[in-house]
């Protein structure tokens, strides 16, 4: 009875695998990926610590720019996707878009989480501070608590459908939310247009500067792309093994009733 | 919590006006039984089709025409009998002499009324739960226990109640444990054991066969 | 709209009957008011120039207390399963909650307001502004409040959640609103009325928001 059982978890995994044989979460396509990110990350560091100039204005600080804005612009795309997932969960119901949404959401909360500390350690060398107001970080510690919020509903104990709609909902309130902090924070710190020293590709970068910049932001979309499949993948595997449970408690019933009615009769 | 399905493999076919008691264990699934009919559980697996409505596609169809009285009473705690079952009545689309007339059917004496939920006796809720599950006239009534808690007049009140209304065209799927009373009762007797029907006895008389059916075999989620 | 009333006068007249909002709401406000003027120094004028965000942060801190209220109700005794059973539209539901906590909170500032112009000094100015701000600040957080209070309202740690999902979710209202009230105290009120044009918006997304979300809140969260 339990090798049978044990013969059927190992069959379902390969007849159900997303990217062929299921050993790991790797594949070859994230291997590609996973590839072409350390090959970004090595030239944007390369360019952006060593070729590179230093900035005018902000002289060698500008080099965190580098790690900045790839981390932010990752961190949004993951906020989005989640909300893409969740929108599409509530209309379509299936597992695939409830994943997506839980591990862009993750994803998005570890970026902004380093967003913010690489800005901390910005604002110390710039300011001496590790914390002014500036906007986008103030910004991005609001988006922050509001997405921890969508993890502490993920992490709690339910059905998969009943916690799938609620992170669902979290999703896509949270998301309707980033264009009105961003709003509310730029009037509150005196900032009508996009003047922030942060978050912002200044237009006078040249040369290699800017080839560092575009090049690590690839690379922070290569490494967010390469997370969020693993990420995925990891949930899907997840989910598996408790459907897994399940199957067998289902089959387990069968039996005893099966065995029961039998002597009965 | 988890994913442990209450009911396996129950394959039920009910017809208008028949009177079904469904017995077994503590945790059997008789309660989720009932839910699942209810439109309040998603189906797993499977299929049901309840009032003519496939619950697979919409639950929500459904749910306006079936009564339901459940273990928990349904009942704002802090408003009087008559509030709360103003707000029952209403909110279904029925009217306060709805509400008021169901609460005389089910013998709640009029000084009560207009004393909070809170302030009554578990016997006096039950009438009042059921008062406020009839006064709407569900076509389908899933009953969990419906004796539990109550003196004999209001046992043998309920017992009236299900009769008139199969007599009148509704179905009633009740749960019980009281046997002697239950069976004088029930056209057929289903026993789940572990989400499965294990046995069941009908009387000679009724007829199982009917286009208007309720096939059920579903696994909801826990 | 009948749906919607008949849930609203429902909800204010449990209230009316427990009074906890009276009882225990309204005091803690109060309470938290003092606790302000104890923290900052009333005599170097410090309690004055913050007075506008003090009054904010406690009505977010009130707010989540007649949340977690307003939603208990609906949490007990099975509750959720007879409001999905009756047929009324989840829309309707949502916003007849919203609207009894509007009603409170609007009373419950309105009390707040008479006890911040007796200890804290307060002189009005800009009456139709703040008057403004305080109901798209209020439709605001009844908005928001009372998707995230449905969301936890069953939950057993809801207590500490829902604090953290609303209060990030507020800040922006916590800003405008201050902000808009210190403009409009000062009797400047010009650019004032841009912080309630964002307050409208947040109140109006998230009434839009919440109609939508409410059906598939009541189904399975």
């Amino acid at each position: 009875m339990t090798s049978h059982s044990s013969t059927a978890a190992t069959t379902d995994l390969t007849d159900q695998g997303v990217a062929g044989g299921l050993s790991g979460t790797g594949s070859i396509g994230t291997k590609v990926i996973g590839s072409a990110a350390l090959v970004t990350v090595a030239l944007g560091a390369i360019y952006g610590l060593v070729i590179s100039g230093p900035d005018q204005k902000l002289g060698n600080t500008v080099r965190i720019i580098y790690l900045h804005v790839p981390t932010v612009l990752a961190a949004y795309l993951a906020f989005v996707i989640t909300a893409i997932g969740s929108a599409m969960y509530l209309l379509k119901r299936t597992e695939f878009w409830d994943l997506l949404a839980s591990s862009a959401a993750e994803i998005g909360v570890l970026f902004f989480a380093v967003t913010i500390i690489d800005g901390a350690l910005w604002g110390k060398v710039t300011w001496g501070v590790f914390w002014r107001w500036e906007p986008r970080l103030t910004t991005s510690a609001v988006l922050l608590l509001m997405y921890v919020g969508y993890l502490a509903i993920r992490a709690l104990p339910a059905d998969p459908r009943t916690r799938a709609t609620r992170s669902a909902i979290v999703g896509l309130v949270a998301v309707v939310n980033i264009p009105i902090v961003h709003k509310a924070v730029d009037w509150w710190r005196g900032i009508h247009q996009g003047q922030t020293v942060l978050g912002t590709v200044d237009p006078n970068m040249a040369g290699n500067q800017l080839f560092a910049m575009y090049t690590s932001m690839i690379a922070g979309l290569l490494v967010f792309a390469w997370l969020l499949i693993h990420r995925f993948r990891v949930g899907f595997l997840m989910e598996r093994t408790e459907d897994l449970a399940l199957e067998e408690a289902i089959s387990a019933r069968r039996q005893e009733n099966a065995g029961q009615t039998g002597q009965g009769a | 919590m988890g994913r442990f399905p209450a009911l396996a493999g129950v394959d039920l076919d009910v017809s208008d006006s028949q009177i079904v008691l469904l017995s077994g264990h503590n945790g059997a699934g008789k309660s989720t039984l009932l839910r699942l009919c209810a439109g309040l559980v998603p189906l797993a697996s499977g299929s049901a089709v309840v009032l003519g409505n496939d619950l697979g596609k919409s639950r929500s169809a459904v749910r306006r025409r079936v009564g339901l009285l459940g273990h928990e009473t349904f009942l704002y705690e802090d408003l009087t009998v008559r509030e709360n079952l103003d707000f029952w009545s209403r909110a279904a689309g029925a009217t306060k002499e709805d509400g008021l007339s169901a609460l005389d059917r089910l013998g709640v004496a009029s000084r009560l009324h207009d004393v909070n939920v809170r302030g009554l006796s578990a016997g006096q809720r039950r009438r009042v739960s059921f008062a406020a599950m009839i006064c709407r006239r569900p076509e389908l009534w899933l009953l969990d226990e419906p004796h539990a808690g109550l003196d004999a007049a209001g046992r043998d009140t309920v017992d009236s109640l299900v009769t008139e209304a199969a007599a009148h065209g509704a179905t009633v799927l009740f749960v019980s444990h009281e046997l002697d009373r239950a069976d004088a009762l029930a056209d057929r007797h289903l026993v789940i054991d572990s989400g499965i029907i294990v046995d069941e006895t009908r009387r000679a008389d009724t007829s199982t066969t009917d286009s208007d059916s309720v096939p059920l075999g579903a696994i909801p989620d826990a | 709209m009948r749906d919607v009333l008949l849930v609203a006068a429902k909800d204010l007249r449990i209230e009316r009957r427990s009074r906890i909002g009276t009882a225990q709401v309204l005091p803690f406000a109060l309470l938290v008011l003092l606790l302000f003027a104890f923290a900052l120094d009333p005599d170097r004028g410090l309690l004055e120039a913050a007075t506008p965000g003090l009054f904010w942060v406690t009505v977010l801190f009130s707010a989540v207390l007649a949340l977690q209220r307003n939603f208990g109700i609906e949490a007990e005794d099975g509750i959720i399963d007879a409001l999905r059973l009756c047929g009324m539209a989840p829309s309707s539901i949502y916003f007849g909650k919203v609207l009894a906590l509007v009603v409170q909170l609007f009373a419950l500032e309105f009390v707040l307001v008479i006890a911040v112009a007796v200890f804290y000094n307060l002189e009005f100015n800009g009456i139709p502004l703040l008057v403004v701000i305080s109901l798209a600040a209020t439709l605001g957080i009844a908005a928001t409040g009372s998707i995230y209070g449905a969301l936890s309202a069953r939950l057993r740690s809801r207590d500490t959640l829902l604090p953290l999902l609303m209060l990030p979710l507020l800040a922006p209202v916590l800003i405008s609103a201050t902000r808009g009230s210190e403009i409009a105290l000062r009797g400047e009120v010009g650019t004032g009325w841009s912080w309630a044009a964002l307050l409208g918006l947040f109140a109006s997304t998230y009434l839009i928001v919440g109609a939508v979300l409410f059906s598939p809140l009541l189904e399975d969260a």
